[in-house]
């Protein structure tokens, strides 16, 4: 950025008309004037780049990896939300109760189900959708805004929204539901209906961003070959599954990978979704993710060293699914 | 000429860099005060003293028209209110800000499920309100006076209102069950002991208008028996004997037995469906501190207006109340003592309960026209203070602990609401408290 082209005059051409200029030469205080400014020049082209940078470092130190370590800390002390400063050291007490700690393992087998029942069709349906936007539509734009609208939303106006659908005694479902026969079924308090539930409210929030991303991915590939693939003799369905999907391959390997993170981080949904009993995910913990079981036991019970500990397992965890992740997706490559 | 643009450039630059690195300091310096702001600082230019209290949910004082009323008699006083909708939400903030001793208002309410655990782990951070000039002791009831303070003696917060509890009950549908309807003979079905409630019940559901339940929820039931007992969670030594105490177990089996022979909807309370059931009057009763009434009459539909009835309970007991504690970080330390002095005293806590229903923890006011006088559209003519007060009188001296609130959720929300969904009440005995006893450990 620093860079002058003004400073000197362009050589005079040899044998041009004018006689050859001779060089002006700057006076000592031009001299040391130019130095100075020069070395400023060298200065702000070796630092700014860092100081432009580093807000984004800064931020990041305070709010990243500050709260990451220190819960670290936290983590191997008995300490109480009433007197955060008030630390006893406990080593990792915290971490090898978690083993035979009933409710951390229901709540991860709960993130588990919950995020495949919430990713896989998420994931299904939005391929589907963008399908369809990919041919000409008329008004397909306003069809892409309001794909969008879920995800705009936010998720506690949703979660209120499906609170009220899924009610046991005056939802809409229920009443739906009694027209084709079926008993009321109790959402909130039944193991399957109430993960379904919670589900649905992520699927409907994310549907419609993946299914922009794949249309995105789509509209990239080159139209000749579909057209090759239709001069062949191939059907719509045998182009999909021929032409889209292998194309697509990388796509939804990143949308495998952000909506695994996100269904390993499910809170507000289930949080919200049984208001009253707010944390601990229903009468039974049966709709307790991990996020919430973290949540209850640091900010309701206030035992900061075991939410820590919890926070930090969720942590490796997901270092895990990140690497599988990683491994799967290199196989992947490497066989196409 | 280029040059000089290019510093200018520079400079605005930089100037934008350092404005947004100031930005991010000034954001971590105000951390935890954000909340403040709508009145925290000192004066509002005329030189008036703003005192600012935090409160959660509907505490009436403003709607009570009594901040106005104070500002008029020190006209060098203003009063701002920041008003947190739930206690869930408002007490770990309220934690939070004593433990790091900031952004706290100069006053603070505390409500009686956290009181406890507030007088035993932060009574430094509160200033004693016992040695204020123009406190007196003996104002306020006994029971609500200790629970404020720590036994040292400090008494870190006073005593706004209390719930001293009753049961609402429907008089049509009593009369269509065959039930008596007049609030003394109702009264003297059930009187001294719940199990006669239970049976009263039962009764209830013989001659019953189809699809109404004789009570609104488990958690209603329970919460109801065990604020009458004297000790249910923590003995008096502060020790926790929720499992073994005999009166919590007993509670916990007849609430079970109840919900098993559908005497009881299956509704959590305060949840949306809970309240249609109000509104759709699926109920005959419900227990009924004062300020249920005014949840009663904000759900019901108007043309119920009349149909209800207040009755004494099996046996009296408490449900709900707060307190007023001065932060001692507070920028209006002698002000703010001042003026929760005023706000608690009995004449003030008599023109809270016309208004808003809160009932007052001073028994001099159970004798002033605004208590004994008191009506309410649900409940047609009768006198409402007159029944509260003789519940507050006989209310026991309970044994509160720190984390009462934690057992009385677990054994609610993770214990007899189960015996709804079709478990057996050894079930969902076993998963309360192992729910509980996973919460409670450190």
């Amino acid at each position: 950025m620093a860079t002058r082209h003004d400073t000197a005059a362009p050589p005079a051409k040899e044998g041009g008309a004018a006689p050859g200029r001779p060089a002006p030469v700057p006076t000592e205080a031009e001299q040391r004037h130019r130095a100075r400014l020069s070395r400023r020049w060298q200065r702000d082209k070796r630092w700014s780049p860092y100081a432009f940078v580093s807000p984004f470092f800064l931020l990041f130190l305070a709010f990243g990896l500050f709260p990451l370590v220190y819960t670290g800390w936290a983590s191997l002390h008995q300490v109480e939300l009433t007197a955060p400063t008030d630390m006893e050291w406990v080593g990792m007490r915290n971490y090898t109760r978690i083993f035979d700690d009933d409710f951390f393992w229901n709540a991860a087998k709960n993130t588990l189900t919950i995020g495949i029942i919430s990713t896989v069709p998420q994931l299904l349906m939005a391929m589907g959708l963008a399908h369809i936007l990919n041919y000409k539509l008329r008004a397909s734009t306003f069809y892409r805004v309001a794909m969008l609208a879920p995800y705009a939303t936010s998720i506690a106006a949703a979660s209120l929204v499906f609170v009220l659908l899924f009610g046991r005694d005056y939802g809409m479902i229920n009443w739906a539901l009694h027209f084709v026969g079926i008993d009321a079924i109790d959402w909130q308090n039944d193991k399957w209906p109430s993960q379904f539930a919670v589900s649905s409210i992520v699927i409907w929030r994310w549907t419609g961003y993946n299914a922009l991303i794949y249309l995105a991915a789509m509209q990239a590939i080159p139209q000749d070959l579909y057209e090759s693939a239709a001069l062949d003799g191939a059907s719509r369905w045998k182009q999909f599954l021929h032409v889209t999907l292998p194309s697509l391959r990388p796509t939804i390997l990143f949308t495998v990978v952000v909506s695994t993170i996100g269904a390993s981080q499910v809170f507000g949904e289930p949080l919200l979704f049984d208001a009253n009993k707010g944390a601990s995910g229903g009468a039974e913990h049966q709709f307790q993710t991990l996020g919430l079981y973290l949540y209850e036991q640091g900010w309701v019970n206030q035992h900061l060293g075991r939410a820590s500990a919890i926070a930090w397992t969720m942590f490796l965890i997901l270092i895990v699914i990140g690497i599988v992740n990683y491994v799967i997706s290199r196989r992947l490559r490497a066989s196409s | 000429m280029r040059a000089r643009t290019r510093t200018t450039r520079r400079v605005v630059v930089l100037a934008a860099v350092a404005s947004l690195g100031a930005g991010l300091l000034a954001g971590c310096a105000d951390d935890g005060n954000d909340d403040a702001s709508d009145g925290s600082s000192s004066g509002s230019g005329k030189g008036k003293t703003t005192i600012t209290l935090g409160l959660f949910g509907t505490m009436g004082f403003k709607e009570a028209g009594l901040y106005a009323e104070y500002e008029k008699l020190h006209p060098d006083i203003k009063i701002a209110e920041n008003v947190t909708e739930r206690n869930e939400n408002y007490y770990p903030a309220l934690v939070n800000h004593l433990t790091t001793n900031s952004g706290l208002m100069d006053i603070q309410a505390i409500e009686v499920g956290n009181i406890a655990e507030v007088v035993a782990t932060q009574a430094a951070k509160f200033e004693d309100m016992s040695k204020v000039s123009g406190v007196d002791k003996s104002k306020w009831l006994d029971w609500k006076w200790s629970q404020g303070t720590t036994k040292d003696g400090q008494t870190i917060a006073l005593g706004t209102d209390i719930g001293p509890m009753a049961l609402c009950y429907r008089k049509d549908l009593f009369e269509a069950a065959g039930l008596p309807t007049d609030r003394t003979e109702v009264g003297k079905l059930w009187a001294g002991d719940w199990n006669k409630f239970v049976a009263t019940g039962e009764q209830y559901k013989e001659k019953a208008k189809a699809g109404t339940f004789f009570m609104d929820s488990p958690g209603g039931l329970i919460n109801a028996i065990l604020s009458s007992e004297k000790e249910k969670f923590y003995d008096s030594s502060g020790e926790i004997i929720y499992k073994t105490n005999p009166a919590v177990k007993a509670a916990f089996d007849l609430t079970a037995k109840a919900a098993e022979e559908g005497l009881v909807q299956a509704q959590t309370q305060f949840q949306q469906s809970w309240d249609t059931t109000i509104a759709n009057s699926k109920f005959a009763t419900i227990a009924c501190p004062p300020w249920m009434l005014g949840t009663i009459k904000g759900k019901a539909k108007a043309e119920d207006a009349g149909k209800w009835d207040v009755a004494v309970a099996p046996k009296s007991g408490n449900w709900g109340g707060s307190f007023l504690g001065v932060p001692k970080s507070g920028k209006h330390v002698k002000e703010a003592e001042a003026f929760i002095t005023w706000l608690t005293a009995p004449e003030q806590q008599a023109k809270l309960f016309k208004v808003q229903g809160s009932f007052p923890s001073a028994p001099s006011a159970y004798t002033m026209p605004e208590v004994t006088g008191a009506k309410n559209d649900m409940t047609g003519d009768s006198p409402i203070g007159t029944v509260f007060s003789e519940a507050a009188k006989t209310a026991p001296v309970q044994v509160i602990g720190p984390k009462d609130q934690i057992i009385q959720q677990g054994l609610t929300d993770n214990g007899v609401i189960l015996v709804t969904k079709g478990k057996s009440a050894a079930e969902a005995w076993k998963t309360a408290t192992k729910t509980i006893d996973n919460n409670l450990d450190k």
